[in-house]
């Protein structure tokens, strides 16, 4: 699973030799983020987000275990448990916003880590299954966080709660059945609270493993590079292990510098006053916002608002999961062989536009219920659809790629290896392309 | 020891079994039947494990309420709690019974009359549970001042669903009528809710 040229790993000591005959942990550790792992030499800053993003998991699980230390859940006292891990435990405030905060920067990352992956084709073959285990955590991450956000029993909590399980009555007959059995009882009470603790603790540890599924299947065909073209020998190749250690190690760094910035400077920039407030099932909040990292889902939800053979809530219940699943099918979507957007002018101007796109409609699912915002999310959510449904297809058979370099080493050696997305979308703007 | 492969007692020659040629052989019916065996075993474990989510008998013990409705005078809503839910309970007024019946019932997106929504001879006390069929939100307009919407029933703040004095579904996203639930008059002034 691995290139011809790899290092193997020698163990030298007596210990070592004796543990790898019996056990190879090292060894497995060694193919896969030491020396033994061979990663193309012209890998930008785009691709340090996998290892944050594992970072990201890490912090949120450590700091996850220590609170539940603390926390009790339970409707009566849940509220009250939060706010004495906020006053009363030692350090409880820095692990509630570590945690909390902790979970924005995860989605930052991954955000990064998926845009990093459709602008360098890296779902495409012979990487679909990293692709698709990618939108497996991706999917887990999102019940993770939306249970977690339950857990303070907060006004939002509750609200998000009574909203997100109101989903599933949107399903024909047996809606209000399974909404019912989702939440232990007729409202989200005790019951629910509950599971949703339970479940909160148990998924990171499943996201752990599908990451290991994901990192096992990446390694068969090695990391996608900024050219999307293929290693075709050593001279392409550097080991992970000092290369992509240093390289992952300064990316880290910045990541906890932004990190602390928000962590103890701006605790509660990305939360929602309204959680600070106790439970109330009696009482709305004016204004029902989950967390920004699911806006853009939100606003397809909401752009929903007319019936047509189907009732409109069921529309923006199948188009708002459906937005997520349509990217199982992005591999055999783009049919495109060339993999970078570096050489696809024409899809390079959609993705750009897609990107828009998503940032419009994460802006509309932020903001009130209003008309122009309602219309708006309707434009924007049709484009979505019809980005990976009609335009993609269709320039990924049109398309006239730019020539493609004959290796990494080329592309690295004419000072284009490592371009970034920024500098290429300028430099066909204004330059002919020479280099090419 | 004779078994059930094995009848034939030693020194007699047996007819030579050729389990190929039987198909499916014995072995694949012993497998398939002991595989079956355990997987149905196996569902009827996940059975207990699949219902211990559905609420439990101290969440369905509190699934009926009683509501005096001496103190509500005619214009006035309360809301109380009905299974952890929001509940409405509306004495209307002469001529919000009008304003309801003067719908014409086909244009509704949930077509049913305030009659079908109400007690027979009690056609002012409008019951419902105040829980949006959108997604849930407690509409307003129960209380006093707040915001009844275009209609002049309840009307949603989260996205903008509009009921009216029957709390019939007039505007707005949410798909059906606010829900009614069983109810049944124990006396003039007191209901049995659930």
């Amino acid at each position: 699973m691995s290139f011809p040229w790899a290092k193997q790993y020698e163990p030298k000591l007596p210990l070592t030799r004796w543990l790898d005959e019996r056990l190879p942990v090292p060894r497995l550790v060694y193919n896969s983020l030491g020396g033994g792992y061979p990663v193309p030499r012209n890998l930008n800053y785009f691709w340090n987000f996998g290892v944050l993003a594992g970072a990201a998991l890490a912090i949120q699980i450590v700091t996850g275990i220590v609170l539940a230390m603390h926390y009790a859940a339970n409707g009566l006292v849940a509220f009250d448990s939060v706010e004495s891990i906020m006053r009363d435990v030692n350090a409880g405030w820095f692990l509630r916003y570590a945690h909390a905060n902790g979970a924005s920067m995860f989605f930052i990352v991954v955000y990064t880590h998926i845009f990093r992956g459709l602008y360098y084709g890296s779902y495409k073959a012979p990487r679909e299954m990293v692709w698709l285990l990618g939108v497996v955590i991706f999917l887990l991450m999102m019940a993770t966080a939306f249970m977690g956000y339950v857990l303070p029993w907060g006004q939002m909590s509750f609200w998000g709660a009574q909203v997100i399980t109101g989903f599933f009555s949107a399903i024909p007959l047996v809606g209000d059945t399974i909404r019912i059995w989702l939440l232990g009882g007729f409202a989200p009470d005790n019951a629910a609270l509950n599971r949703f603790f339970s479940l909160h603790y148990l998924l990171p540890f499943v996201i752990a493993g599908v990451i290991i599924l994901h990192i096992w299947a990446l390694h068969i065909p090695g990391s996608n590079n900024p050219t999307g073209v293929d290693v075709k020998g050593e001279q392409d190749t550097v080991p992970f292990h000092p290369y992509y250690t240093a390289k992952d190690g300064f990316g880290l760094g910045i990541f906890m510098l932004i990190f602390a910035g928000l962590l103890f400077f701006f605790p509660n920039y990305l939360g929602h006053p309204d959680n600070y407030i106790p439970a109330n099932p009696l009482s709305t909040p004016a204004h029902i916002v989950p967390e920004w990292y699911f806006w853009p889902f939100y606003a397809i939800l909401r752009a929903f608002t007319a019936d047509f053979i189907l009732p409109a809530k069921l529309w923006g219940v199948l188009a708002m999961f459906g937005s997520i699943l349509l990217l199982f099918f992005l591999p055999w979507l783009d049919s495109s062989p060339v993999r970078s957007m570096n050489y696809r002018p024409k899809a390079r101007i959609a993705f750009w536009v897609l990107v828009a796109d998503i940032l419009i409609l994460g802006y509309c699912g932020g903001a009130p219920a209003t008309a122009t915002y309602v219309i708006l999310s309707q434009i924007c959510a049709a484009y979505y659809f019809a980005h990976f449904l009609i335009i993609l297809p269709l320039i990924s058979r049109s398309e006239r790629p730019r020539p493609l370099p004959n290796s990494i080493t080329e592309a690295v050696l004419a000072n284009h290896g490592g371009t970034s997305p920024a500098q290429t979308a300028l430099s066909t703007a204004s330059a002919p392309h020479s280099a090419h | 020891m004779a078994t059930v492969d094995d009848m034939v007692p030693p020194g007699e020659s047996p007819e030579p079994f050729h389990e190929e040629a039987h198909d499916p052989r014995r072995r694949d019916f012993i497998n398939i039947a002991a595989v079956s065996f355990a997987g149905v075993g196996a569902v009827a474990i996940v059975l207990p494990l699949i219902n211990q989510m559905n609420p439990s008998a101290d969440v369905l013990a509190q699934s009926t309420t009683e509501i005096d409705l001496s103190k509500i005078l005619p214009g006035q809503a309360i809301k109380t709690s009905f299974r952890k839910q929001p509940l409405f309970v509306r004495n209307l007024t002469p001529k919000e019974i009008s304003e309801a019946d003067a719908v014409d019932i086909s244009t509704l997106r949930d077509p049913q009359t305030l009659e079908q929504r109400t007690k027979a001879g009690k056609k002012n006390w409008l019951i419902t549970l105040g829980v949006c069929t959108h997604l849930g939100c407690v509409p307003l307009g129960a209380g006093e001042g707040e915001n009844k919407g275009p209609f002049g029933g309840y009307f949603c703040p989260c996205h903008g669903s509009a009921y009216d004095t029957a709390a019939r579904i007039r505007k707005g996203p949410a798909p059906s009528n606010l829900h009614v639930p069983d109810y049944a008059f124990n006396s003039d002034t007191v209901v049995t809710v659930g």
